[in-house]
């Protein structure tokens, strides 16, 4: 009897999560779908889309028209060289944080947290200056630069979170059994940072690939990503559904595979640790 | 999980090497803390000083120190009062939504059932989405009154398709930032039910406490500090929005749809006008930084247990 309660509500539960799965789901599926249309199919009844003839058309056009792997370059630039700045001079402020912690640890990071709340728009006009005086604007390496501070916080906050999970007591037993400070760091602490150094890069590449207001207010062509580019579209190109779908489906395609991976990283890195 | 600090529970050690391994210390957080720092007070201390000054990109040179003036401007400017009732319904709104939503979403999915695993990456799928996208995404291909699906929907109802983003751009937006942000809320508050403690709610059961009763006092005591977190967090990415607004309307009709952030942007790099838009910028830092302090607090609490 119980048990046949619990099936039947398994089965309630199922259909409920489906159907508000697949409605949250479904514009990222209609992109998709219209991407593989033509304009002129794009635009009619969602029933007579679906069953319209398929074609790659929209993927060859966008390319074509508007040097899309241009953009998609400077994106994966952007994201990569960001993270990989942040992660070089995040990783040894962590470690000395979570291994030799002192009386003004917390004060720093909490510091450092601060930063991150600072409105962007608050300091909009002084970088826009700077960068033009400089001659940074629209230039990839000025936008790796501002996406490596933006995020520094959230780098060095990730990685002290997993630092400060590596139990001490194995440090001891490798000193004990005589390795020497470079065994230690080679053959101990690296295989045990790494996981927590993996995370913290896939969230933060995720976050610079989809980092919209200083990518948009710094950029015009030439060091355009990906969010800039979809941004172009706005109108009148944005009526051309199909290619918009094509443009947008490539520029989320990546970033959704890595992000699926990465749903827990995600929580610890977005709440500073607070939810784990 | 709480793990001592490794270096203070090992008094035996030489004081040298800890004096030694201190110095070091500070040499490896240096370069991030000197960069943050430079990040953050030289454009700061500039937002400052030009919120001060007559400055308009269109007349260098014409430079002058005008005293409270930008504010005065900026802060009885209609659109000010308009971009500020605006920011707080959009910061409101998505956060009513995606709570709310996110709550009953997570305790939803938390149920046993089938294919758990594809619900959870269809439900966070849109987090992932950059906001352009998102925006055009739903502008175009939903919105749009001829050719959306929404128009598509409501003609083969026999309605006037309806053209949300002029008639309500606002309320568009809105669902717009809470699709994406809907997925966040879910996942950390799923995250914290999973971490419930079961036999708890077993003996509550047992016990004869009615599900509302289990959720009201069990449950929800429980995601408090996940909500107040879920709250705080995206307070600090919905004081910002900009790019969804940007590609829908363009802050109108009007100023129907403009926020601070768009508001400032407008001012500063459409008009030009550096003074007014850095007086702009220190307000939306005044606010943002009452957010801030909240959440601080949350997360320092959380350092220390």
């Amino acid at each position: 009897m119980a048990r046949a309660v619990t099936n039947r509500r398994k089965a309630i539960v199922t259909v409920a999560a489906w159907l508000i799965a697949i409605a949250i789901f479904f514009p990222i599926f209609w992109i998709v779908v219209l991407s593989f249309k033509t304009e002129g199919n794009a635009i009619k009844d969602p029933l007579e889309v679906l069953t319209s003839a398929w074609t790659f058309d929209s993927y060859a056009t966008v390319q074509e028209r508007s040097n899309y792997f241009r953009h998609f370059w400077n994106s994966v630039i952007l994201s990569v060289g960001s993270t990989v700045l942040g992660l070089i001079i995040a990783v040894p402020a962590a470690w000395a944080m979570a291994f030799v912690p002192g009386k003004r640890t917390k004060d720093v990071l909490m510091w450092m947290l601060s930063t991150k709340m600072l409105p962007p728009v608050g300091v909009l006009v002084p970088i826009y200056l700077i960068f033009r005086d400089l001659g940074l604007l629209d230039s990839r390496i000025g936008l790796v630069i501002v996406l490596t501070l933006i995020n520094l916080p959230i780098i060095v906050w990730m990685l002290y979170t997993y630092f400060r999970e590596i139990p001490g007591e194995i440090l001891e037993a490798a000193r004990m059994d005589g390795a020497t400070l470079r065994d230690e760091i080679i053959h101990v602490l690296t295989p045990m940072a790494v996981p927590g150094i993996a995370s913290t890069l896939l969230l933060n590449i995720i976050l610079a690939w989809n980092e919209a207001f200083w990518t948009l207010n710094l950029t015009a062509a030439k060091a355009a990503p990906l969010t800039a580019f979809i941004a172009s579209y706005s109108s009148p190109e944005g009526l051309f559904y199909a290619k918009l779908s094509a443009a947008s489906t490539m520029a989320i395609a990546p970033i959704l595979i890595m992000g699926w991976f990465s749903q827990k990283q995600l929580v610890r890195g977005l709440t500073f640790g607070a939810v784990k | 999980m709480v793990v001592p600090y490794p270096v203070h529970s090992e008094p035996e050690r030489p004081l040298m090497a800890t004096q030694h391994s201190r110095a070091a210390a500070r040499l490896m957080i240096s370069p991030a803390v000197l960069l943050l720092l430079g990040w953050m007070l030289i454009p700061l201390c500039m937002t400052l000083y030009f919120s001060f000054l007559r400055y308009n990109l269109l007349m260098p040179g014409m430079e002058e120190f005008t005293g409270w003036m930008n504010y005065r401007f900026f802060l009885t400017d209609p659109a000010f009062m308009d971009a500020l009732v605006n920011t707080l319904l959009l910061v409101g709104g998505v956060l009513l939504i995606t709570t709310v939503g996110g709550t009953l979403l997570a305790l939803l999915l938390d149920q046993p059932f089938w294919g758990q695993g594809i619900v959870r990456i269809m439900v966070i799928a849109p987090f992932f989405v950059m906001p352009t996208v998102s925006a055009l995404v739903w502008k175009n291909m939903f919105m749009n009154p001829v050719n959306g699906l929404f128009g598509h929907l409501f003609q083969s109802l026999g309605l006037q398709p309806y053209d949300f983003l002029s008639q309500a751009p606002l309320a568009s937006i809105i669902f717009i930032v809470s699709w994406q942000w809907l997925p966040f809320a879910t996942l950390i508050l799923l995250t914290a039910f999973q971490s419930l403690d079961q036999e708890q709610l077993e003996a509550a059961e047992m016990d004869g406490a009615p599900a509302l009763a289990r959720f009201w006092y069990i449950m929800l005591p429980h995601l408090a500090r996940a909500i107040t977190v879920v709250v705080l967090i995206q307070t600090i990415f919905l004081l910002s929005i900009f790019a969804e607004i940007l590609v829908t309307t363009g802050g109108g009709p009007g100023t129907a749809s403009t926020n601070l952030t768009y508001l400032i942007y407008m001012q500063s790099l459409l008009q030009f006008d550096v003074g007014m838009g850095s007086a702009g910028g220190v307000v939306a830092i005044i606010l943002a930084n009452i957010v801030a302090i909240f959440l601080m607090r949350m997360i320092g609490k959380n350092l220390d247990a």
